[in-house]
């Protein structure tokens, strides 16, 4: 187990260094000069070159390269070309939407996903289990997006109990923030909870047919007990792997959902970013997320030694 | 789904009759050929042309004239949701074509060559893992400029390291099998086996792969177009209409329903059709589920 872990991280550092030479190569080849676009149009050669040298972009690629990565390893992404200021200061400013955002939507996916999968493995082939896995078929298929839109109609516009969009701040009190995050953190929940509820409900009628199952139901146990405590322990390895993955798919969500709710997060940095060329934040952004799915995967690699004791022993 | 799968004879003939008796099947298949057809005529007639914007008739609700009603420059929503399809389905087929045209070959060469290409192959497909698909293809569009081509080639990147590990896992599955073993006493080399044996018993998979990528494929876009990366306007597409909506759903709500709806059943009839095609070529693996 000890070797398996080290193994994957290793692989996720060599992910992190692959992925940071990627980045750092794909905005190499974008046109257009920072140090011109910070200056603006009627800045003198003289001026621009200046500031080139100022900010090393004179040096040789391979020498940038490195400049650039020691800088992410001590959290120094440089300074936005539009705004100015560190790249860090502006994504710790975001990182408290968007983090608490992605946080509420991954326990909501849970705490949906878990008891709906128990639920029809449990009933499995009768009308509960048939009409949960229809609708679970339904949430997949539907675009976060687009149910944003339609939970913002129906419990802003309508029924006027949560604002449309926007983010008050932490500063005004937890609840009128939570308030801006509950209906984003739902329209990126419910279609993980989706495949995570499908995802249970097979591992768990996987698990069922095991003999311990059929030994504990014979000496008497009742099957909400065996439910809990035995199968749903057996099944909980793909059901990991299958959080550790969404939790990838749940940041590229905030992206997207970030901006249907304008909501002042991450997502909503890399855009303004993206439309104002400023690629420094765009990059920084980037790395971040990467390192985010590689620490995730790394925590589900763990989890699974807690949850399966054998894991622990194998070498 | 719980249909006992008739005596499987192995013909064509017992193929068919299991596809009809297969109620995802079915289902997926005729929401799959109705969206298809829809694109298909709108090359040759939409109920109304949306390239001509008609002031006076904006913003109108659905009617007998305009079934979905009209948009905030006056154009015919199921007309742009028709023409939307022929996108969606372009840019979501081309990337999953990449996908296979390119992972497939990988993960067939990984399993038949063994050792460090394989080892390889697999590490590189856990480090494209790690990149959220659509940051990245949110990073590709945004340095190479928004337009569809790009967010077929951001697709399609995401896609190959999914083909190639169902080639090469369903490739791995295929060769200790002992026709692989007679095909190689006869002194077939591997690629000709690759090609003769292991592709034919891989096909279901990647068929079953193709439309779960096309049904992903087809939500990336939308999600794409929607925020302004995709397929760019005054071409329609369907996450386009729902950004356009956004602005306009106090007024008219039915401009963000119509198109929402568009996608959600074309992804369902994508999914319930590789449900069913994977029920049909392994009843035992999923009657067990």
């Amino acid at each position: 187990m000890t070797i398996y872990l080290l193994k994957r991280l290793l692989i996720g550092i060599a992910t992190l260094v692959v992925a940071s030479l990627v980045v750092f190569l794909m905005l190499e080849v974008v046109p257009g000069d920072p140090a011109r676009l910070m200056l603006g149009m009627n800045a003198s050669d003289a001026q621009v070159e200046l500031l080139r040298e100022q900010m090393g972009l004179n040096q040789p690629l391979i020498l940038r390269y490195l400049d650039w990565a020691r800088g992410l390893l001590s959290l120094d992404f440089g300074r936005s070309y539009t705004y100015s200021v560190p790249v860090i200061d502006l994504i710790k400013e975001r990182l408290v939407v968007s983090f608490p955002l992605a946080v509420i939507a991954l326990t909501l996916s849970t705490l949906i996903a878990i008891p709906v999968g128990l639920f029809a493995a449990a009933r499995r082939g009768k009308a509960g289990d048939t009409a949960a896995m229809a609708v679970a078929q339904v949430g997949v298929a539907m675009p976060n997006f687009w149910f944003a839109l339609l939970l913002v109609y129906v419990f802003a516009v309508w029924l006027r109990l949560v604002p449309a969009g926007g983010f008050p701040g932490w500063s005004n009190g937890a609840w009128p923030a939570l308030k801006a995050l509950i209906l984003p953190a739902l329209a990126l929940a419910l279609p993980q909870a989706a495949i995570l509820a499908r995802v249970t409900r097979s591992a768990l009628i996987e698990v069922l047919n095991e003999d311990y199952i059929r030994t504990a139901r014979a000496k008497g146990m009742p099957m909400r007990a065996v439910l809990w405590r035995h199968a749903l322990r057996n099944a909980m390895i793909p059901v990991l792997t299958i959080m550790g993955l969404q939790f990838a798919f749940l940041l590229a969500g905030t992206i997207i959902i970030e901006n249907v709710f304008y909501l002042p997060g991450l997502g909503r940095l890399v855009f303004q970013a993206i439309t104002q060329r400023d690629l420094i934040v765009v990059e920084s952004v980037v790395m971040l997320l990467v390192a985010a799915v590689v620490i995730v995967n790394l925590i589900v690699d763990l989890s699974y030694a807690v949850v399966d004791p054998r894991l622990r022993a194998r070498q | 789904m719980t249909e006992t799968a008739p005596q499987s004879d192995g013909t064509f003939g017992d193929l068919v009759s299991r596809a009809l008796g297969n109620r995802s099947f079915v289902i997926g298949l005729v929401i799959t050929l109705v969206v298809v057809a829809m694109a298909a005529v709108s090359f040759f007639w939409t109920p109304f042309d949306v390239t001509r914007l008609v002031v006076a008739d904006r913003m109108q609700p659905p009617s007998a004239e305009h079934w979905f009603g009209t948009d905030h420059f006056g154009r015919d929503v199921l007309s742009m949701i028709m023409i939307g399809s022929r996108n969606s389905i372009a840019v979501a087929l081309v990337a999953v074509v990449i996908g296979m045209g390119i992972g497939v070959p990988l993960g067939c060469w990984a399993a038949a060559r063994g050792g460090w290409v394989d080892e390889a192959l697999m590490r590189f497909n856990d480090l494209v893992f790690a990149f959220p698909a659509l940051l990245s293809a949110i990073m590709i569009t945004a340095v190479f400029g928004p337009s569809a081509i790009n967010a077929i080639i951001a697709i399609g990147i995401f896609n190959i390291p999914v083909f190639a590990r169902v080639a090469r896992a369903g490739a791995l599955s295929i060769w200790p099998r002992e026709y692989i073993l007679a095909a190689r006493a006869a002194g077939k080399n591997k690629a000709r086996i690759t090609v003769e044996h292991i592709l034919p018993n891989i096909a279901n998979l990647l068929l079953v792969q193709g439309t779960i990528q096309f049904a992903l494929g087809i939500l990336a876009e939308a999600a794409l177009s929607y925020v302004g990366l995709g397929t760019q306007p005054p071409m329609p597409s369907w996450g386009r209409m729902l950004f356009d909506a956004q602005t306009l759903m106090m007024v008219s709500p039915w401009l963000a329903l119509f198109p929402g709806c568009a996608i959600l059943l074309t992804v369902l009839g994508l999914n319930l059709l590789g449900d069913g095609i994977s029920d049909i070529f392994d009843p035992r693996a999923r009657r067990r589920i």
